[in-house]
């Protein structure tokens, strides 16, 4: 079987052509770079992305957050429900693990509140 | 009198600042409307900024952060909550803020980094009432991700530019129904991956040469009446769909936001929206420099970095008291091109040239002529109006012209 994917690793967009059986990916090509071969292998297998988000902290300022590292796409809303329960007490610095182990990644602040 | 003034505390503007501070200049004042540094950024917590510039992947609110650290660190004055009122040519700025009440300042040189804003609705001419939920793409983003609130749960988006498409995944992350992203055009205005991660991932429908053409709803948007456009890209009779929604997001172009650089008299290019400006980014106004947004619209930051960097390094050399100007090439755009930056080439070294094309081709080279002399060629295998084009021209190509025309030459099929 054959699919093809826009890779979403740069402002790039390459158009990636993968070949693929049984859930094994047996050729990948179009790509440009091999961030591109590995985007197309995780696409076809487990597709995965950085979830960014807002937190509303203690006080009532927001506060946005991402994941420090992808998470499984099909596990975004539960994340984000997950996000969306927290109230984290101020001051934060960019960096600050917000929440722990959220599908394999940590939510942590992008941005200073004092 | 201050020796650099920069209006705007965003991405171009810290940028400016850090490199003319780099170049010896210690006499900066950054001047920002809002209570902090970071422009649009801050309300951009989407990631995918800063590949080109620290190659990796961050949040707007990081990219600004990494900015605003150094300008901290290095104590580059801010005046913030500050609005310039005007300047005039002889680059006497007068602001207004709750310290100072209005206040004048005299620079010796100023950068220009106001940045743009959205096309409202009043430019698009849609038929109907004006009932409530109708946004700017970057207003929703605001009350989103500024604010905390959810302007609305069943949403269209008319404009498939990039904020446009953020927000259909933004607000499908919040619990709102996007029901589809409608664009005049027969191609998107958006980056690809942006296509990919924010409406496939969603099953976003994007419907390519659809406009809203009704609007409905008195106090509140009760739905909109789409339709198909031909190509001349008006509405065909009988394709009509009517959508039932509360919320409609207008991402249909960015304008630079060039009010007070008219008053000080600078020439603006009708095309861009922004200052017409030479290699150096130095506008008709010796002294006043223009970067980033305000000057025309980039589709990454880490460009808009790149662009402030020069223009801080320039009014540096202004202020140390660089040459005169050499020479006066001017650029003009030839075939599918729209608009090239710089417009003007004052001095015989190597340049870049930024342009953007009127529309998309696929095996096209790209020109550069003096007259009816071709001096430059180079093959292309696409080009799009959303993606701008780098032509890097070396100094020998400047001997001996008056102007040059960029030009895209369609190959035989």
């Amino acid at each position: 079987m054959n699919r093809e994917l826009t890779c979403i690793i740069c402002p790039l967009g390459c158009n990636i052509k993968v070949r693929h059986e049984n859930g094994a990916v047996l050729e990948v090509s179009g790509n440009t770079c091999p961030r591109g071969k590995t985007y197309a292998i995780t696409e076809c297998t487990t597709p995965m992305r950085t979830l960014t988000s807002s937190v509303r902290c203690k006080g009532g300022k927001l506060l946005s957050v991402k994941t420090d590292r992808p998470i499984p796409k099909e596990k975004w809303m539960e994340a984000m429900a997950i996000v969306n329960r927290q109230h984290p007490a101020l001051p934060i610095a960019v960096g600050d693990v917000i929440i722990e182990d959220v599908f394999g990644a940590n939510i942590v602040a992008t941005k200073n509140i004092d | 009198m201050t020796d650099l003034v920069i209006i705007g505390g965003g991405p171009a503007g810290m940028s400016a600042a850090l490199a003319a501070y780099e170049q010896g200049i210690r006499d900066i004042l950054i001047l920002e409307r809002d209570s902090s540094l970071g422009g649009i950024l801050q309300q951009c917590i989407h990631n995918g900024f800063g590949l080109h510039k620290f190659g990796e992947e961050l949040t707007g609110p990081e990219y600004a952060w990494r900015y605003e650290e150094k300008v901290r660190a290095l104590n580059i004055p801010c005046k913030l909550n500050t609005m310039v009122l005007d300047i005039s040519d002889q680059k006497v700025i007068t602001a207004t803020n709750r310290e100072d009440g209005i206040f004048q300042i005299r620079a010796r040189a100023i950068i220009l980094a106001m940045g743009c804003r959205e096309r409202p609705r009043g430019a698009l001419n849609i038929a109907g009432a004006r009932p409530a939920g109708i946004f700017s793409a970057g207003t929703a983003q605001k009350l989103i991700n500024m604010e905390g609130y959810l302007p609305g749960k069943e949403v269209v988006i008319l404009g498939s530019g990039d904020i446009g498409l953020i927000m259909a995944r933004r607000m499908t992350l919040e619990g709102a129904k996007v029901h589809a992203v409608c664009e005049l055009m027969p191609y998107s205005g958006g980056l690809a991956r942006n296509i990919q991660q924010c409406l496939h991932d969603f099953e976003i429908p994007l419907k390519l040469s659809h406009t809203v053409v009704e609007i409905h709803g008195r106090e509140r948007l009760e739905g909109v009446t789409i339709a198909k456009v031909g190509g001349d890209r008006r509405p065909i009779p009988g394709t009509e769909e009517h959508i039932p929604c509360d919320t409609l997001l207008l991402s249909v172009g960015l304008i630079p936001e060039n009010e007070i650089s008219k008053s000080a008299g600078i020439d603006l290019d009708p095309i861009t929206g922004g200052a017409v400006v030479d290699q150096d980014r130095q506008t008709s106004c010796q002294g006043i420099f223009a970067c980033g947004n305000v000057l025309h619209v980039h589709d990454l930051v880490d460009y808009v970095s790149d662009e402030a960097e020069l223009a801080g390094k320039s009014a540096a050399a202004y202020l140390q008291g660089a040459s005169a100007p050499a020479c006066s090439i001017s650029l003009k755009t030839g075939n599918l091109v729209r608009y090239t930056v710089p417009q003007v080439i004052t001095e015989k070294k190597p340049v870049t040239v930024y342009f953007r094309v009127a529309d998309v081709r696929r095996k096209v080279q790209v020109q550069v002529w003096s007259k009816d002399r071709l001096l430059y060629s180079k093959k292309k295998a696409s080009v799009a109006p959303g993606e701008m084009e780098a032509l890097a021209l070396s100094a020998e190509i400047l001997d001996d012209v008056t102007a040059l025309t960029i030009s895209i030459k369609e190959e035989q099929a």
